[in-house]
């Protein structure tokens, strides 16, 4: 089969400033991977390359193969850092407005995890606090039938009790054989979940390795590996 | 359930760790179905393959079988799970007298200070 996700010799400057360097990397199908690295790194850069949101300076992206496109997009359900939905849309029309731009859109899903918080389908995005409509968010992107999910800092500005609903609603709900990437500093909420882990630092990558080996290895938590490498 | 993780080691070897503990005390009872390992992960907020492996290990070890098509269930082998109970009481025994030795305790003050502390029970 066809690999989910590489990365080959990723380039990206703005200007004459070099993000990112050389980024080579793999994802397998069927893990969770944690992209770790301190703010302005390159975290969000690579996403949204990944996305099709920026173009590479050099070096290719194949996703199922292909280079990052509307065809890579059915396949990858994202997470922005920032929401991009329309305020003034209700519940209901954002429902249908995922459902008219992907055919994976699980509507029924979606209904059964905005039970669980208690909102009404029929109202106003805007009349909503900032922590609900970034719940919202997750169960619109999660509630997609994705072959890749990419998360970018789901659990920046967050409360601890929100962390934990992100955390679940993600384990409880990816679609099954698919893969999640995940981009965070936060690494002790979360590192119980990861596979994987791709250390990012100054645009460049610097560790890869499975999760539990590295503690095996290393005798701490990867909290803890992140912190030495990058200390300040 | 519910388990305790630290980050420090690997989730794995903690899942199967608590699992050994739970048959081995009657937590799970004997014969008891486990939940399938989405579920197990969901609860324990660990992720799939990680209970899967941890699930694997224990189906090796012989702690948990799985009977086609019905699921995984918890071994009813009496001796098999005193076995386990025996490992952990050794295990954790054996700590709590290299701890009580660290303090200074001889065998001798340590057997009675079990009795007199655990004679209030």
């Amino acid at each position: 089969m066809m690999e989910l996700l590489e990365c080959k010799h990723l380039y990206k400057n703005f200007g004459d400033k070099e993000i990112l360097k050389d980024v080579t990397f793999t994802l397998p199908r069927g893990k969770i991977i944690g992209l770790l690295g301190k703010n302005g790194m390159g975290k969000s850069t690579l996403i949204k390359l990944i996305n099709d949101l920026l173009t590479p300076s050099d070096g290719e992206i194949l996703i199922n193969g292909v280079n990052p496109s509307v065809t890579s997009k059915k396949v990858i359900s994202y997470l922005p850092e920032r929401t991009y939905l329309d305020k003034t849309m209700t519940i209901d029309q954002a429902f249908g407005f995922f459902e008219d731009f992907y055919d994976d859109f699980d509507r029924a899903k979606a209904k059964r995890l905005l039970k669980d918080l208690d909102l009404d389908e029929n109202s106003k995005i805007s009349k909503m606090s900032k922590g609900m409509q970034e719940k919202l968010q997750l169960i619109l992107v999660i509630s997609r039938n994705a072959e890749l999910y990419i998360l970018d800092e789901p659990l920046g500005g967050v409360d601890p009790a929100t962390r934990d609903y992100v955390l679940d609603t993600i384990l409880a709900n990816f679609n099954e054989g698919a893969s999640v990437l995940i981009s965070t500093h936060l690494i002790s909420d979360i590192e119980r979940i990861l596979d994987e882990v791709i250390f990012i630092d100054k645009g460049k990558i610097v560790l890869t390795s499975d999760t539990d080996s590295l503690r095996e290895k290393e005798k701490v938590s990867i909290d803890e590996i992140f912190r030495r490498m990058f200390k300040c | 359930m519910n388990f305790i993780f630290d980050n420090e080691r690997p989730i794995y070897a903690q899942i199967i760790e608590q699992f050994e503990i739970a048959i081995a005390s009657g937590q799970i009872a004997p014969g008891e179905k486990i939940q399938s390992v989405r579920e197990l992960a969901a609860t324990l907020k660990v992720n799939p393959n990680t209970m899967q492996k941890a699930m694997q290990e224990l189906e090796s070890e012989k702690l948990i079988f799985t009977e086609r098509t019905n699921g995984r269930f918890a071994t009813s082998d009496k001796n098999l799970i005193k076995r386990y109970k025996e490992k952990y009481a050794k295990e954790r025994t054996l700590r709590y007298i290299e701890y009580m030795k660290k303090l200074g305790y001889s065998i001798d003050e340590l057997n009675e200070y079990v009795k007199k502390i655990g004679g209030d029970e």
